[in-house]
């Protein structure tokens, strides 16, 4: 365990060494949550309530996707073509002869990665949004502790699906279209673009049902307060369940994909 | 030492062609690095196929989002769902032939950090140019493609009491709004040779101004539009020329006629942008490695 604890304070502090980038990224989130929120209030002032959402809420919900945008990596930037890289050289063999599991050696670098991201590009936007605008922040500490339970669990599945994709590189060998499909997918079914409950009928039924809701809309509505008791549990539970699912099904195809190293004899 | 004179030998051949202007040379250039790109690109056709589909899907995803809010409204800002396809597609299209053109130009920050710029400072070609034609990449049709589509549907959907006037408005927005997009993204890369990593920042004025642009000036705060008017003149892109084809007035108080200034404001960009590269290219140090 003290291993991969090290792996995560690793994940942190090398991307805490791009102070100037992470400056930019802050920028970069601040004015598109601007753009966005006046976009939101353009479609709240037609309609109040959409969505179940009132116009504060809405606008929480804007600030909340630019927080989360990096930290959830929906639209990538995590540790994937790392891994798609070293598969396609070769030296992934390197990484399987250490004493340490792959799977979770990378999802400990990426949780290192997504804490440093929470901190550095998610809090000073919501700040400057929270001053430009009316949010609707929550009052008690418990749902901020709620919402950062839920934000980790959206972050291990953000982490499951993209280990997924980059082990396709041990077939596709360029993985860059896969990621490219699955990056697609995340910036669509998360809610970054409109909350999912704006979404019409089926779409809107099967896009909750994806695990990309968890990286963005369910941790907004426990912000939001959407959740209590044994409804923050439920919301719980779909994440995890889906966190658990996508981990083990990425272990299948490791144990399959590292066979097939060796059957290449390395 | 031995670099130092390299670099010497290989800057003479300029002096050969010193009568003929740096702009005629750098376009030539330009022509002969991306022709070497699209024959590298069409090497690999099917992935080709596959990324200039998935840069389609992509930047189509931001006209669904304006669907999947018109499911829920008629009217967003006081502008129907045609008339915001109109600013969409103007902008989408302006910007994707920008992003076509000069999209590699956000990797001069990387160039800078590694040190593999210098590689283009001692060759006879203007480093602007190269910089621009590197790793061209044929994929960004897919954009241009989608905003075409849009402009198509918006353009086929409007009543639009149409005058000669407003039909040269519609290629002369296309057209200038990309040169001004151009001269953001060049700016932008001047500013990367003093702060290397921090390209994001450049994303901001480009994506974000598209963005921007393809809803109406009317949903943001007046301040913001007088930014992107008088400051970084976004405005001439699409919602100045567009608002006087459709009609309409301006939310910030301009004559009609503004609608044509688009080509000279772009000329001023490029002037600024020229000398924002010059100055930023002589700042350059290298990293000495």
């Amino acid at each position: 365990m003290r291993l991969y604890a090290v792996v995560v304070a690793g994940g942190f502090r090398r991307h805490a060494t791009y102070r100037v980038a992470t400056f930019a990224g802050v920028f970069t989130n601040t004015v598109f949550g601007f753009i966005l929120a006046y976009t939101y209030i353009a479609l709240w002032d037609e309609r109040p309530h959409l969505g179940g959402y009132d116009m504060s809420e809405a606008l929480t919900y804007v600030w909340l996707g630019q927080a989360l945008l990096m930290t959830c990596a929906m639209m990538g930037g995590g540790f994937e073509d790392e891994l798609m890289e070293r598969i396609r050289t070769g030296d992934i063999a390197v990484d399987l002869y250490r004493p340490a599991d792959l799977q979770l050696w990378w999802l400990a670098g990426d949780l290192g990665r997504a804490a440093f991201h929470l901190l550095g590009r998610g809090i000073v936007p919501m700040v400057l949004g929270a001053l430009a605008f009316d949010l609707a922040l929550p009052g008690s500490p418990w749902v901020w502790l709620a919402f950062l339970v839920s934000v980790a669990l959206g972050v291990v599945v953000s982490f499951a699906v993209r280990f997924l994709v980059s082990l396709s590189a041990f077939w596709l060998l360029d993985g860059a279209g896969a990621m490219q499909i699955a990056w697609l997918a995340g910036l669509f079914f998360s809610g970054m673009l409109l909350p999912l409950p704006l979404f019409p009928g089926v779409l809107g039924e099967v896009a909750r049902a994806l695990p990309w809701s968890s990286l963005l809309q369910v941790p907004a509505d426990v912000f939001l307060g959407r959740y209590a008791g044994w409804d923050l549990l439920r919301a719980y539970g779909f994440q995890a369940g889906w966190a658990v699912a996508l981990l083990l099904a990425g272990r299948l195809l490791q144990s399959v994909a590292t066979r097939r190293v060796v059957v290449q004899g390395g | 030492m031995a670099e130092v004179r390299v670099e010497r030998v290989a800057v003479e051949p300029e002096t050969v062609f010193a009568e003929r202007s740096r702009l005629v040379e750098g376009v030539r250039a330009y022509g002969l690095i991306v022709a070497m790109w699209l024959r590298s690109t069409m090497a690999y056709r099917a992935s080709f196929v596959m990324t200039a589909v998935g840069n389609f899907l992509v930047t189509g995803f931001d006209f669904v989002t304006i669907m999947l809010m018109f499911g829920h409204v008629d009217a967003l800002g006081g502008f129907t769902l045609p008339e915001i396809a109109l600013l969409y597609g103007a902008s989408a299209t302006a910007f994707g032939l920008t992003d076509l053109l000069l999209g590699s130009m956000d990797r001069l920050g990387r160039r800078v950090r590694d040190g593999t710029l210098d590689t283009l400072l001692v060759r006879p070609v203007p480093v602007l140019a190269q910089v621009a034609a590197d790793r061209f990449a044929l994929r960004r049709l897919g954009r241009i493609t989608q905003g075409l589509l849009v402009l198509g549907y918006a353009l086929l959907t409007l009543d639009i009491a149409w005058t000669p006037l407003k039909v040269l408005v519609l290629p002369l927005m296309v057209l200038s709004g990309a040169a001004i997009f151009g001269a953001v993204f060049v700016v932008g890369a001047a500013f990367q040779f003093y702060a290397q990593d921090a390209s994001e920042v450049q994303s901001a004025f480009t994506y974000g101004g598209t963005t921007l642009l393809q809803y109406p000036p009317s949903i943001f705060a007046k301040d913001l539009v007088r930014g992107v008017t008088f400051v970084v003149p976004l405005a001439f892109v699409s919602w100045l020329p567009a608002l006087y084809v459709l009609g309409r007035d301006y939310p910030v108080d301009l004559p009609r006629w503004v609608a044509f200034l688009p080509p000279v404001v772009a000329a001023g960009c490029w002037v600024l942008a020229g000398l924002a590269w010059r100055a930023g290219l002589r700042a350059y140090r290298s990293t000495g490695s």
